[in-house]
């Protein structure tokens, strides 16, 4: 018996995408650059974060017309952007046919309360996360990829560090919590107990975990794989960078010779200036869009 | 006997091969830099996204040392965005190959994301018990060379088959529990090292 949307099927085709960079684009001449670069997939925007931070105001889901036109020129797998909550927004992107959907803080959230049932969709989520329990909390919703929110669109990477190094650190607490602890571990990081277990018992999460949110040059992508992500998003980093092509290779090239600091070096020669950078201290707490969702 | 099968880490499901691999008893490496290819006597090339791979293969020189493990005879098995790549022809697009096996090949086969499955398949070279099939933007063997022997289909269509030394599969082996395809490509491999050592 054919069965379609089962979790391995969902979670499967993260797995396929790991080494490797997912690239922001907003029309199909930067689809054909980023594949070209040799990016895994791409996520099909109207506006990359840093544009989206800048104009302020409600963003929503991308036009389909901009997502079936990237669609059409792309062999890789295409993802797309749904608010936080809005279930209608994923429904459409499912019905456009996109191959996965960022249940996303780059856009504004459309509920503050409820993420989306992501169990009852036969397309696969990511979500983002800044700890263990967040991540644990999205997965128990069904998402099949987890990705860190660090915060989009500023260029500055310390807060994807901040929670890729969060998410390992309970990820060691973890495993070395003895079986009687585990109950009080999972109420306390307000997580589901049976994911709890199973992060225990694999020693790492039962799903794909990538880096996202500040991403901006080649040793950024390799910092992020050494800390001991499974790949690379990379928003406004390509776009907004002086020369996208060569951006957008260097940084496919240093995810895959993350560990070895002689070919970073050559990788990093040959690009022009990364995108400006924003320090986080300079945005109100509530305009930080890791803040969005819990 | 000790056999050391390497595979090739660019890109995709290299953790659940090395898994797979590790259960079969064998010696697992990841390999992504040419000196590492010298040793091996096997190597899988794992599903992922077979441009990134096809690319990144051209771009660091890899793919010359996965074609002089093949003409020495080695077992190299693809599966998915590996089968592609292993492919002499891929259907209506220009994209960079090892042109190998005589197959010709359809990307995305069966659709996009939301068209991929499991299936239990009846696959004969691993006997009787039927085999949970992972197919993910499955690609499909649309025509093959008479050295190629047809291994397993699904609903009709070539979705596993063989030339000489060289094993495909549309399917993910590497996301199941189930190590039957990965038994049968280590066979393989004793197989070659028998008559390797033999001469």
């Amino acid at each position: 018996m054919v069965e379609q949307g089962t979790f391995r099927v969902k979670a499967g085709l993260a797995e396929m995408q790991k080494g490797g960079v997912i690239m922001d684009v907003t029309t199909p001449e930067q689809a054909k650059i980023a594949e070209e670069a040799g990016a895994v997939a791409v996520m099909a925007l109207e506006r990359v974060p840093a544009d989206i931070r800048a104009a302020g105001g409600v963003a929503r889901m991308a036009h389909p017309d901009i997502i079936t036109k990237i669609m059409d020129v792309s062999t890789i797998p295409v993802m797309a952007k749904a608010r936080i909550g809005h279930f209608v927004e994923a429904k459409i992107l499912e019905a456009l046919g996109v191959d996965y959907i960022d249940e996303s803080e780059v856009l504004t959230p459309a509920d503050e309360d409820f993420h989306i049932n992501k169990t009852e969709f036969t397309v696969p989520f990511v979500c983002g996360a800044r700890n263990l329990g967040e991540a644990l909390r999205r997965i128990g919703e069904g998402a099949a990829m987890i990705r860190t929110k660090g915060e989009p669109g500023t260029g500055n990477v310390v807060e994807a560090v901040r929670h890729i190094r969060m998410v390992m650190s309970e990820i060691r607490k973890l495993v070395n919590t003895p079986d009687d602890e585990l109950m009080t571990f999972a109420k306390n990081i307000a997580a589901p107990f049976e994911l709890v277990r199973e992060v225990k018992r694999l020693g790492r999460l039962p799903v794909v975990n990538f880096a996202a949110g500040g991403i901006a040059t080649p040793a950024d992508a390799a910092l992020m794989m050494q800390l001991g992500c499974d790949g690379i998003f990379v928003g406004s980093g390509i776009f907004k960078s002086k020369n996208p092509k060569a951006m957008a290779k260097a940084i496919v090239d240093a995810t895959l010779h993350y560990d070895d600091p002689k070919a970073l070096a050559e990788i990093s020669k040959g690009i022009d200036d990364a995108m400006p950078g924003l320090e986080i201290s300079t945005i109100g707490q509530g305009e930080r869009m890791q803040e969005r969702g819990w | 006997m000790h056999l050391k099968i390497g595979v090739l880490c660019v890109q995709g499901a290299v953790r659940e091969h090395v898994i797979s691999l590790n259960r079969c008893g064998v010696e697992v490496v990841s390999v992504k830099r040419e000196e590492q290819f010298e040793d091996l006597d096997g190597l899988i090339i794992p599903g992922g996204e077979s441009t990134t791979i096809g690319k990144l293969l051209e771009r660091f020189g890899l793919g010359a040392c996965i074609i002089r493990m093949i003409s020495e005879g080695k077992p190299v098995y693809g599966t998915c965005a590996g089968m592609i790549l292993l492919a002499k022809r891929v259907e209506g697009r220009d994209q960079h190959l090892l042109e190998q096996m005589d197959i010709t090949v359809a990307r995305n086969a069966f659709g996009r994301q939301r068209e991929s499955f499991e299936i239990p398949l009846s696959i004969p070279c691993l006997g009787e018990e039927p085999y949970c099939a992972v197919f993910i933007r499955a690609p499909l063997i649309t025509e093959t060379g008479e050295n190629v022997e047809p291994l397993a289909y699904c609903n009709g269509e070539l979705v596993a088959a063989r030339q000489g030394n060289l094993l495909v599969s549309a399917f993910h082996p590497e996301l199941t529990d189930d190590i039957r395809m990965h038994r049968y490509f280590v066979g393989m491999v004793e197989n070659f090292k028998n008559k390797y050592s033999g001469c």
